[in-house]
C-alpha cells in the first residue's frame, strides 16, 4: 500500500476534513441559506401545560405591519394533513397494540404541553413575525395538568381513548421463572432509581427553510435533520405534505443532534405546509428558549429493580419495573426507546439466567420524550450497574470481583441473553482489567485516606456497560414493531478522472463522516484520501438512507460503502482483465491496482475508471460507466462494551463533588480513526457527567418548565470535567465487513452509573441524579444532626 | 426586541435630561442584563439611553486609602488594573470572577451595582468595603444603598457616577457559584480595617447585606473557629432550585470561614 494511503487509511488519526470549514465559519447550516423574498415564521405556542383552545383572534395580528398571514392548526386540519406518526408500534402484555394518541403537527383544539405549537405567524421580517405572534389573542380554558410520571396512571385523562394515560404496558422475559428464582435466591438486592429528564441542547437549534415551486410542483425543505430521507418518507406517506417525488429535503451542515434531530417535528412540517399553502418561502430558526420547550427531551424513568443471587454470589434473576415518561405525545421513536432499546440490554455483561422487565409508558403534559444519546441503553446500564454495585456492598464483595465473577466469558459467545439479544463477541474481562490497572485500583485506599486528611470524601465507582448499536437487522426490527427497515445505502460514483464522489444515507452532524468514510473508501480502493468526496444529507442527491443515530453510521453505512466498493472492484476486474487480455480469475486488486497474478501487467484504478467512460478497448458484455451502489442490512446488532471507572471527591463542608479522575476502556471493534473515536468518547462522557452531576429538566406542578434557560439548566463545562483517560480493546464485530461496532453513545451510556457508584462509595449511600451539592450536603447534614 | 429610540449622550446632564424628556427611558451601561432582557422581550422601554459616550463615568483613581472607580469601568479593567491590584487586590480578584470573559469585557461596575441583582458579585464588595456610591447630585453610603430585590436608593433617572471603596488592611472574597449561571449562590467578602471587620454577603438574600453577627464575633477574634460559633438564620433568604434558604445560610458560614482563612494567610 502506498505511504499516502497508510497515513490516511483505516486506522489513521486523520485530521477531520470538515473542520476547516467549521472553524473558519464557512460551514453552511440551515439558517445560512436564504432565498430572495423569503418570509419569517414565528410559532404560536401554548403557555399552558393543558388547555382547550376556545378562540384565536388574529385580527390585530393581521394588522401588524409586515405580517403576511397567520395560520393555525384549524387550517392545517382543513387542509387534510395527517398526524405525526410514532415510528414504532409496541405490543402490550396482552398482545394488543399500544395506544397512540393522535398528534396533529399544529394543535387545533387542545394543547398538551407548554410550548406546543398551535399556529404560526408569517411576516416579512422576524421582528414583525414576533410582533404579530404577540398580537394574536388566544382564549384558552386551562385544564388540570398531569406532570409527574409516577402518578400519571391515577391522574386526569389527557387524551381521549387513552385510559390511565397509559400508552403501553409492555414486558419482556419470563416473569414466572424470574419471580421464582428471586423467591429462592439467597440474597436479593432491591433498588429504586430515577433516571433524570435531560434536555438535548445541540449547539445549533432546529431550523427550517421551506419553499414551493408552483411551476414544477417541487417542495424543498432545508432542515436540521439527522435523517432527511426518513423525514421525507414520513412527511409524504403519513403527514401527506407532498408526494415523495415532489419533496426534496436537504439537511446541510447540522450542528449536533444527539438524537433530538431524528424526529419528525411540528415546526418543520408546518413550514413546508405553509410554504405550499401561501406560495411563500418561509424560514424558521428556533431560539434557545424554543429549543428547551419543544425539542424532544430524554430519559425520565422511574424504576424499581431486584437482583437475586445465590450463596456464591452468582446472579440468578433480575426483575425490573419501570415507568417511562413519554411526554404529551409519542414522538417518532418514543415507544421503542424505553422498551426494545432498554429492556433488551438488561443482561448487561452478565450471565443472569432469568430476566424480566415490564415498562409502563405514560403520557404526561410535558414535552415529548424520545431518543437522546444512548437512548434506552444509558437507562438500562444505570439500572444494571447501580443494582450490581449495591449488591456488592450488601454482600461485602469487591464490586470489581463480583462483576468479574458474573461476566459472560469469551468462550460463551455467541451468547443468547434472556432478553432477546444474541451478543456476537466480546471480552469483558480484558477491558475491566485494563481499566482497573489504569485507575490504579489497588492504590485507591491510599488515595481515599489522603483525601480524608484534606477534608474530602473520596469514592470510586465502576460501570461495566454494554450497548446494542448498528441499528438494526431490518426483519427483526420490523418484527418488533419498527415502521421501516434499518439498513443503509451507499454509492460510490467514480469520475472519469479517477476521483470519486461517495453518497451515503448516513448523516453527519458532528461525527466526521466526511473524513472516516473517505478513509474507508480510499483504503479499499487504494486511491488518495483527498480524491474522495463524501456527500450526505440531501434526498435530491443521495438515493435513500435511514440516517444517523444509535451509533449506526459506520457499522451500517460504512458497511454499505464496503459493498459498493466491492462491486466496483468486481467490475473493474472484468474491465482490467479485458484490457490486459487476461482471465478475470487471474486478476487481483491490490494497493489500488488491478494486477495479473504472477506478472508485471497492471492497470491503476484510475486507468480502469477512464476506460469505463471512454470505452475504446472495453468488454462488449459490460455497460460503460463506473458507479456502484449497495444496500447493507446488518445481520445483528453490534455490541460495544467496556468498563468506565470514576473517582470523585466530596467537599464535606459544601457537598460539592469534584470528578477527579475518569477512565474509560471501550471495545468498539476495529477503529477507523482513533482521534475521532477519542473525541466521540470524550463528548459522550461529558454528557454522562452532565446527567450524573449537573443536568435536570424540571417541570413545576403546573407543567411549566422551570429549567428553560442556561441560567437554570446546568450544562457541563470544561472546568466540570477531568482530563478523561481513554483506551480501547478490540474484539472485531463478527458480522460486518469492517469488524466495527460504533462509538458514538458509549460515553453517555457507561459513565453516569460509574459516577453515581463513586458518589455512593464516598457517601456511604446513594443519591439521585443529578448529584447536586445540596443533595450531598443534606445527607451529610442529616447524619451530623441525627 | 421591541423597537425603541436610541440615544447616546456625552454628559450625565444630557443623559438625565433625556431620561426626563422621554416616556419610558432606560439607561444602558454594559448591557449584560438589559440586552438579554430586551432580546427576550421582557422589557419594552420607549427609549434606551446609552451611557457609553460619557467620558466622565470611566476611570480608576487611587487616593490615600481609597479607590474611586468610575461607574462605566468594565469588570475586566477592574480585574486587570495594576493600581487596584496594588491597593485593593480583593476587588480585582472579585471582578475577575464575574461571569465569563465576554461578560467581563462588557459589563460595568455601575451597571451591576445600579441593577442590584441579588446574585451579583460587586454588591458584596460595596457593603464590605464601606463604599460610597456617588451620583451627580449626592453620595450614598453603602449601608443605605441596597434596599431590596433589584431595588436601591437611586431615584428614577439618577445615574450612578462612581463608587469609592475604602482599602482595608486585608480582605478576601469567597464565592459559591451557581453551577448553571455561575452567578453567586452565595458570595462573602470579609474585610479587616485594622481590627474593624466588615462582612458583606451577596446571593443569600434579596440584596447584598452586612452580616453583623459575624462581624461582631470576628472583631472579637478573627479566626475560622469564631465563625463556627455564629448561627446564621435563613429567614428571608432566597430559595430556588439550586439552593434552599437553609443551604444558603450554611454556605454563608462556609464561605465566611474560607474567606477568613484566605485573609489570615495573606
Amino acid at each position: 500500500m502506498s505511504e499516502a494511503v497508510v497515513q490516511t487509511g483505516i486506522g489513521a488519526s486523520v485530521k477531520r476534513k470538515e473542520d476547516l470549514r467549521f472553524i473558519t465559519g464557512t460551514g453552511r447550516y440551515t439558517d445560512d441559506f436564504n432565498v430572495a423574498g423569503q418570509k419569517y415564521a414565528v410559532f404560536l405556542r401554548s403557555p399552558y401545560a393543558r388547555a382547550r383552545i376556545e378562540d384565536i383572534d388574529v385580527s390585530e395580528a393581521a394588522n401588524v405591519r409586515g405580517v403576511c398571514t397567520v395560520l393555525t392548526g384549524q387550517q392545517m386540519a382543513e387542509d387534510g394533513l395527517g398526524d405525526i406518526p410514532c415510528g414504532w408500534l409496541v405490543k402490550q402484555k396482552d398482545g394488543s397494540d399500544m395506544v397512540s394518541a393522535p398528534h396533529p403537527p399544529l394543535a387545533a383544539t387542545l394543547v398538551n404541553y407548554v410550548g406546543e405549537p398551535y399556529g404560526l405567524v408569517i411576516a416579512d421580517t422576524l421582528a414583525a413575525a414576533r410582533q404579530g405572534a404577540e398580537a394574536v389573542l388566544t382564549d384558552f380554558a386551562e385544564l388540570d395538568a398531569v406532570v409527574d410520571p409516577a402518578e400519571a396512571t391515577g391522574s386526569e385523562q389527557i387524551h381521549e381513548g387513552v385510559s390511565d394515560n397509559l400508552a403501553f404496558d409492555w414486558e419482556l422475559g419470563e416473569r414466572a421463572a424470574t419471580e421464582a428464582a428471586l423467591a429462592s435466591a439467597a440474597h436479593v438486592t432491591r433498588i429504586d432509581l430515577v433516571n433524570n429528564r435531560l434536555i438535548p441542547n445541540a449547539m445549533e437549534p432546529r431550523a427550517a427553510l421551506g419553499s414551493y415551486d408552483p411551476g414544477s410542483g417541487e417542495h424543498t425543505l432545508y432542515t436540521t435533520s439527522q435523517n432527511p430521507h426518513l423525514a421525507r418518507l414520513v412527511l409524504s406517506a403519513f403527514v401527506q405534505v407532498a408526494p415523495e417525488h415532489k419533496l426534496r429535503i436537504i439537511a446541510p451542515d447540522v450542528g449536533g443532534g444527539f438524537g433530538s434531530k431524528i424526529f419528525i417535528y411540528a415546526e418543520e412540517t408546518a413550514v413546508i405546509w405553509a410554504a405550499r399553502r401561501t406560495g411563500m418561502t418561509i424560514k424558521w430558526t428556533a431560539d434557545r428558549s424554543e429549543a428547551f420547550l419543544a425539542d424532544a427531551h430524554g430519559r425520565d424513568h422511574v424504576t424499581h429493580a431486584e437482583l437475586g443471587m445465590n450463596e456464591a454470589g452468582e446472579f440468578v434473576a433480575l426483575k425490573v419495573s419501570t415507568t417511562a415518561n413519554l411526554g404529551a405525545y409519542l414522538s417518532t421513536f418514543g415507544s421503542s426507546v424505553p422498551t426494545y432499546l432498554y429492556g433488551t440490554l438488561l443482561a448487561g455483561q452478565y450471565r443472569t439466567p432469568n430476566i424480566y422487565v415490564e415498562v409502563q409508558g405514560v403520557y404526561t403534559n410535558t414535552a415529548p420524550v424520545d431518543a437522546y444519546r444512548g437512548a434506552g441503553r444509558p437507562e438500562a446500564t444505570y439500572v444494571v450497574e447501580r443494582v450490581v454495585e449495591q449488591a456488592a456492598r450488601e454482600l461485602g464483595r469487591d464490586p470489581a470481583e463480583l462483576r468479574r465473577f458474573n461476566m459472560i466469558t469469551p468462550d460463551q459467545f455467541p451468547y443468547d441473553t434472556p432478553v432477546a439479544l444474541t451478543y456476537d463477541t466480546g471480552d469483558y474481562q480484558v477491558s475491566l482489567d485494563r481499566a482497573l490497572a489504569m485507575i490504579d485500583y489497588d492504590g485507591f485506599p491510599a488515595r481515599r485516606e489522603a483525601a480524608a486528611a484534606a477534608g474530602k470524601r473520596r469514592g470510586l465507582g465502576l460501570s461495566c456497560y454494554i450497548e446494542a448499536c448498528g441499528l438494526a437487522p431490518s426483519q427483526l426490527a420490523i418484527q418488533l414493531g419498527a415502521g421501516v427497515g434499518l439498513y443503509e445505502s451507499g454509492e460510490i460514483r467514480v469520475n472519469p478522472t479517477g476521483n470519486v464522489t461517495v453518497f451515503t444515507g448516513s448523516h453527519s452532524h458532528g461525527q466526521g463522516h466526511e473524513t472516516t468514510f473517505a478513509q474507508i473508501v480510499s483504503d479499499r480502493l487504494g486511491i488518495p484520501f483527498d480524491d474522495v468526496e463524501v456527500v450526505h444529507g440531501d434526498t435530491g442527491r443521495v438515493e435513500f438512507g435511514l440516517g444517523t443515530y444509535g451509533s449506526r453510521s459506520l457499522a451500517v453505512g460504512g458497511s454499505a460503502l464496503m459493498g459498493a466498493a466491492d462491486k466496483l472492484i468486481a467490475k473493474g476486474t472484468k474491465i482490467a482483465a479485458h484490457m490486459l487480455e487476461a482471465d478475470p480469475a487471474a486478476v487481483d486488486f491490490t494497493d489500488g491496482s488491478f494486477v495479473v497474478r504472477d506478472s508485471n501487467q497492471a492497470l491503476t484504478f484510475g486507468e480502469v475508471a477512464f476506460a469505463a467512460y471512454v470505452p475504446t478497448n472495453y468488454p462488449t458484455e459490460l455497460e460503460p460507466g463506473f458507479s456502484e451502489k449497495a444496500f447493507y442490512d446488518p445481520e445483528n446488532f453490534t455490541y460495544p462494551a467496556g468498563t468506565h471507572i470514576a473517582e470523585i471527591e466530596i467537599d464535606e463542608a459544601t457537598g460539592v463533588i469534584e470528578l477527579v479522575d475518569f477512565v474509560a476502556v471501550d471495545d468498539f471493534g476495529h477503529i477507523i480513526n482513533p482521534m475521532i473515536v477519542a473525541g466521540q468518547v470524550h463528548g459522550g462522557l461529558a454528557q454522562g457527567v452532565g446527567q450524573a452531576l449537573l443536568e435536570h429538566g424540571i417541570y413545576d406542578e403546573y407543567g411549566q418548565l422551570i429549567t428553560g434557560s442556561y441560567m437554570d439548566y446546568c450544562m457541563p463545562r470544561a472546568d466540570d470535567l477531568p482530563d478523561f483517560r481513554v483506551d480501547t480493546t478490540v474484539t472485531p464485530c463478527t458480522h460486518n465487513p469492517l469488524g466495527v461496532k460504533g462509538c458514538g453513545e458509549a460515553g453517555a451510556i457507561g459513565s453516569p452509573a460509574a459516577i453515581m457508584n463513586a458518589v455512593a462509595d464516598a457517601l456511604g449511600e446513594a443519591v439521585a441524579m443529578p448529584a447536586t451539592s445540596e443533595k450531598i450536603w443534606r445527607v451529610l447534614q442529616n447524619r451530623r444532626t441525627a | 426586541m421591541y423597537q425603541f429610540n436610541y440615544h447616546k449622550p456625552t454628559s450625565v446632564e444630557e443623559a438625565q435630561a433625556l431620561f426626563k424628556a422621554v416616556e419610558d427611558g432606560m439607561f444602558l451601561a454594559g448591557g449584560q442584563t438589559l440586552i438579554p432582557t430586551l432580546k427576550q422581550r421582557l422589557a419594552a422601554p420607549t427609549d434606551v439611553i446609552d451611557l457609553s459616550g460619557i467620558a466622565e463615568l470611566s476611570g480608576i483613581e487611587v487616593r490615600d486609602d481609597r479607590v474611586s472607580v468610575g461607574a462605566f469601568t468594565r469588570h475586566a479593567d477592574v480585574a486587570d488594573s495594576a493600581e487596584i491590584r496594588r491597593v485593593l487586590p480583593v476587588l480585582s480578584a472579585l471582578a475577575g470572577q464575574i461571569g465569563d470573559g465576554q461578560v467581563r469585557n462588557r459589563g460595568t461596575l455601575g451597571g451591576s451595582v445600579a441593577n442590584s441583582d441579588p446574585a451579583a458579585d460587586y454588591p458584596a464588595a460595596v457593603v464590605a468595603l464601606g463604599a460610597t456610591v456617588y451620583t451627580a447630585s449626592r453620595s450614598i453610603s453603602a449601608d443605605d444603598y441596597f434596599k431590596d430585590l433589584f431595588e436601591t436608593a437611586l431615584e428614577p433617572g439618577e445615574i450612578l457616577s462612581r463608587i469609592e471603596f475604602q482599602c482595608p488592611t486585608r480582605a478576601a472574597y469567597r464565592k459559591f457559584p451557581n453551577p448553571a449561571s455561575r452567578y453567586a449562590t452565595v458570595g462573602v467578602l470579609v474585610a479587616d480595617f485594622s481590627g474593624d471587620i466588615r462582612v458583606g454577603v451577596t446571593g443569600a438574600g434579596p440584596c447584598a447585606f452586612r452580616a453583623t453577627a459575624l462581624e461582631e464575633v470576628l472583631r472579637e477574634q478573627l479566626s475560622v473557629e469564631a465563625v463556627e460559633t455564629v448561627e446564621v438564620p435563613d429567614a428571608g433568604f432566597n430559595s430556588d432550585l439550586h439552593a434552599s434558604a437553609e443551604y444558603r445560610a450554611h454556605l454563608v458560614k462556609v464561605m465566611t470561614k474560607r474567606a477568613v482563612a484566605d485573609l489570615l494567610k495573606a
